[in-house]
């Protein structure tokens, strides 16, 4: 399990004169999950980006699952893109309204033809995986509150086996009870499958709940990174500090000054 | 769990089909122009081109269009003709709708630089009028039927490009067809499985529109003489031949005219409907807000705002969103009301704003706000001078095209009556006291200028320009983060110290109630749960309800591992 799944050295991207990211390295064992910390605008969703190939890489090797994405072709990044899943952040829009849970399922199974019927057993173990019921595949997903929504979609990142697992701030469009179930349902998952995943939320409390290391970025730089008891035990950057203040979850949280 | 926001926020996808009169009507008028279409060739094929009847004749009992000059009757060529003016307007329709729809969706699915070529030619075609377009083409393509028909068809591409590349670059930028295309979907399957059907309804709209254009289009060619040639007739070229007789016969145009009119209608009809019946608005009442008679069951003399007996219900399903709710607010207090999506803590807190959404009712027996009753007729000056909003999300609630200081300054100018350069001063002192760098640059900034946390600041300026005697804030830091949340609720905190305006602040944050509130509600499937007067030792100890303890251990918090220096966490 110490085969490194994630390999990123030196990483810059650039928009136009925009610095997006600057100098990023980390590298992530197969079976841990990373939790990636940050406002918006520090770089974290550009990152995933760059991870599932589909952000520019100025300069900087990232390595994933023993796939260089930085000179992947067309062809070799479309069967990296069948290992690694993105679970996005907002459930309301990343489910298409027009189509059954089950027809959405189908097509991560077999994108081309994206037949229910081939893969029902498949998509109902799924559903039930993750806390809904086998028999509500001919659904559609205005059928469904938020968090059975986001269920759904994690349902559809995992349901090909993926060897990495990116989850794009899922639970930020979720109440705190719906965002508490998410969260136990990714650590069971997690813990069964042996998920390796990077985990990104601007909620330090939310992160630590599923992380075994953490990386702070800041503006686009990596300004702190380790192992999660580290961290937030003992930050040593001013910025991890204030982020940690900021949070109502953390003890020291008062509105004086 | 069921979540009943589930219904509001669906409103994009697969509902009820709301019938109404213009589509009702709209296909019934088709519905005869189908069955005059089929019908008349076979009943009355003879009498509209057998030639031998008395030529130029007026309205008789026999006929009563007139004849034409070769002696056939005009009703019966009216009708006649209903089969080929019909169904060339369709054809063309159908073709342009295809082409039409296949490129404006292709861009879309294209790379970008592909794209942008698509767009621009896209842009480049439309500027050219339909009409003109088609007698172009219809004049390179020489006289007859089909000609006319691809001539029309051509001319009606680019709108209907146009039409669905604007559908289809909100679809494509959706977060499901971005999942698509990560996955591997290919791009033509991405636009029959989710770009296709998730613009049915405004493409059936414009096919709509676009017959009913392509009818008078077409009946146009006809009648300069580039359409239908003799003996082939449709209604652009009855219109023609009545028209060198309007002087002496003027009956004989009537028939082609109000046919073309009649299906126009229709088909403008059915668009309207169509039109109607997607739109989410059309079949919900208004919004209601009446007193009850009742046992008051707040007795606060000192309250700012008192709400008694807040009950609301779903003006269709009669299902209750908020049961029974009763509080009050004093002057300088922040109440807080907590609970997930669905618990009615919004829809409450728009009773007491005087915002219910449509298609609710509401009832209470007692809301009043300083001395103004809220349930009686209540001047808008009034209402904006007392109480004013902060929402969730500042990037929805201004609008882009509009600089800060004109939409800030609204209530201050409209309302109030503020002149423009006294409601700047009062926004900008406004601005300096929830501390935006550059205050004067601001009000003529616009908003995509600013970071969230900015705008929000800015929009609470706004709010607090007024002096209102309560602020509602729903939801006001929900979409930022953790630390531009704390700073927005640092400067909320410190205007209702200084000002004394009364706060009632909605949220699903325990963790941020607890820490801004002097008192707070619960409320669970329309009903307080639990009421907590004492905020500070807010505890799994202290609180009783289920409800509120399980909202409690979802709270996420950061533990501190031990041997942590705590000191140094704060510091």
């Amino acid at each position: 399990m110490s085969a490194s799944m994630v390999r990123v050295e030196g990483l810059d991207v650039r928009y136009g004169s925009a610095h997006v990211l600057r100098d990023v390295s980390f590298e992530l064992a197969a079976g841990r999950t990373v939790g990636v910390v940050g406002e918006s605008g520090s770089g974290k969703s550009t990152l995933a980006k760059v991870l599932v190939g589909t952000a520019p890489i100025a300069s900087g090797s990232v390595e994933v699952d023993g796939v260089d994405v930085a000179s992947a072709d067309r062809a070799a990044l479309r069967t990296y893109r069948r290992r690694i899943q993105m679970i996005p952040q907002d459930p309301f829009s990343s489910l298409s309204p027009r189509r059954t849970i089950g027809q959405t399922l189908a097509e991560a199974v077999d994108p081309v033809r994206a037949r229910v019927a081939e893969h029902e057993e498949r998509i109902g173990g799924w559903l039930e995986r993750v806390g809904l019921q086998a028999d509500m595949l001919h659904r559609y997903p205005h059928e469904f509150s938020g968090g059975q929504r986001q269920r759904i979609a994690i349902a559809r990142g995992l349901i090909i086996d993926p060897h990495f697992v990116i989850a794009d701030e899922i639970t930020s469009a979720l109440d705190v009870s719906v965002q508490a179930q998410i969260l136990e349902l990714l650590a069971e998952i997690k813990a069964s499958l042996g998920l390796t995943m990077m985990f990104i939320s601007h909620n330090l409390a939310v992160v630590q709940r599923v992380s075994d290391e953490v990386i702070v970025l800041f503006q686009g730089e990596v300004v702190e990174s380790g192992p999660v008891e580290r961290i937030y035990a003992d930050p040593q950057h001013w910025y991890t500090r204030r982020l940690l203040e900021a949070d109502p979850g953390s003890a020291g949280f008062s509105l004086a000054g | 769990m069921a979540d009943p926001t589930t219904a509001v926020r669906a409103a994009g996808g697969p509902r009820t089909f709301a019938w109404n009169p213009a589509l009702v009507i709209g296909l019934v008028m088709l519905g005869v122009i189908a069955i005059v279409a089929v019908a008349a060739p076979l009943a009355m094929g003879g009498q509209a081109t057998g030639i031998g009847g008395t030529p130029n004749l007026g309205s008789t009992p026999e006929h009563p269009l007139g004849t034409d000059t070769l002696g056939r009757d005009m009703l019966a060529r009216t009708l006649v003709a209903t089969q080929s003016t019909v169904l060339m307007a369709a054809i063309a329709t159908g073709l342009s709708a295809a082409a039409g729809i296949a490129f404006g969706v292709a861009v879309w699915l294209a790379p970008r630089r592909i794209r942008e070529i698509g767009l621009r030619a896209i842009e480049f075609a439309v500027s050219y009028p339909t009409m003109l377009v088609a007698i172009i083409v219809a004049a390179i393509l020489g006289q007859g039927v089909v000609q006319v028909v691809i001539a029309i068809a051509v001319a009606n591409i680019a709108g209907f490009a146009r039409l669905t590349a604007n559908l289809a670059a909100k679809i494509a930028s959706s977060e499901y067809v971005s999942t698509a295309r990560l996955m591997g979907v290919p791009a033509h399957r991405i636009a029959l499985r989710h770009v296709l059907p998730n613009m049915a309804e405004p493409t059936l709209i414009l096919i709509a529109g676009a017959f009913s254009g392509a009818l008078v289009e077409i009946s146009g060619l006809s009648f300069i003489g580039l359409g239908a040639q003799t003996p082939a007739f449709d209604w652009g070229t009855l219109l023609n031949d009545g028209l060198s007789k309007i002087a002496v016969n003027p009956v004989v145009i009537l028939g082609p005219a109000v046919a073309l009119t009649f299906t126009s209608l229709a088909a403008l009809l059915v668009g309207d409907g169509l039109a109607a019946a997607a739109n989410p608005r059309s079949n919900t009442t208004r919004a209601r807000l009446e007193r009850i008679e009742g046992e008051p069951a707040v007795q606060d003399a000192d309250a700012v705002l008192v709400a008694d007996g807040i009950t609301v219900r779903h003006g269709v399903t009669g299902r209750t969103l908020v049961d029974d709710v009763s509080f009050s607010i004093r002057r300088g207090e922040v109440l807080g009301i907590v609970g997930e999506s669905g618990s009615g803590k919004s829809v409450t807190a728009s009773v007491v704003g005087r915002l219910l959404g449509e298609g609710l009712s509401a009832s209470a027996r007692r809301l009043q706000l300083g001395g103004t009753d809220l349930l009686g007729r209540v001047p808008e000056r009034t209402l904006a001078e007392k109480m004013a909003f902060v929402y969730q999300d500042p990037g929805t609630a201004l609008n882009p095209a509009l600089i800060l200081g004109i939409q800030l300054s609204d209530v201050l100018r409209i309302r109030l009556r503020h002149s423009r350069r006294g409601a700047f001063g009062i926004l900008l002192a406004g601005f300096r006291a929830v501390k935006l760098t550059d205050p004067e640059g601001r009000l003529r900034q616009y908003p995509h200028q600013l970071s969230g946390g900015m705008k929000q600041r800015a929009m609470i300026a706004s709010a607090m320009s007024v002096k209102p005697e309560l602020l509602i804030a729903d939801e006001p830091t929900t979409a930022l983060d953790v630390t531009v949340q704390r700073e927005v609720l640092t400067l909320l905190k410190r205007l209702n110290e200084e000002s004394g305006t009364a706060v009632l602040f909605i949220s699903h944050d325990l963790g941020v109630v607890r820490a801004l509130c002097d008192r707070v509600l619960v409320m669970k499937d329309g009903r307080i749960v639990e009421r907590i007067d004492d905020v500070r030792s807010l505890s799994q100890e202290t609180v009783t309800h289920p409800y509120t303890k399980q909202l409690l251990a979802a709270t996420p918090v950061v533990s501190v591992p031990v041997a942590a220096d705590q000191d140094e966490v704060t510091a």
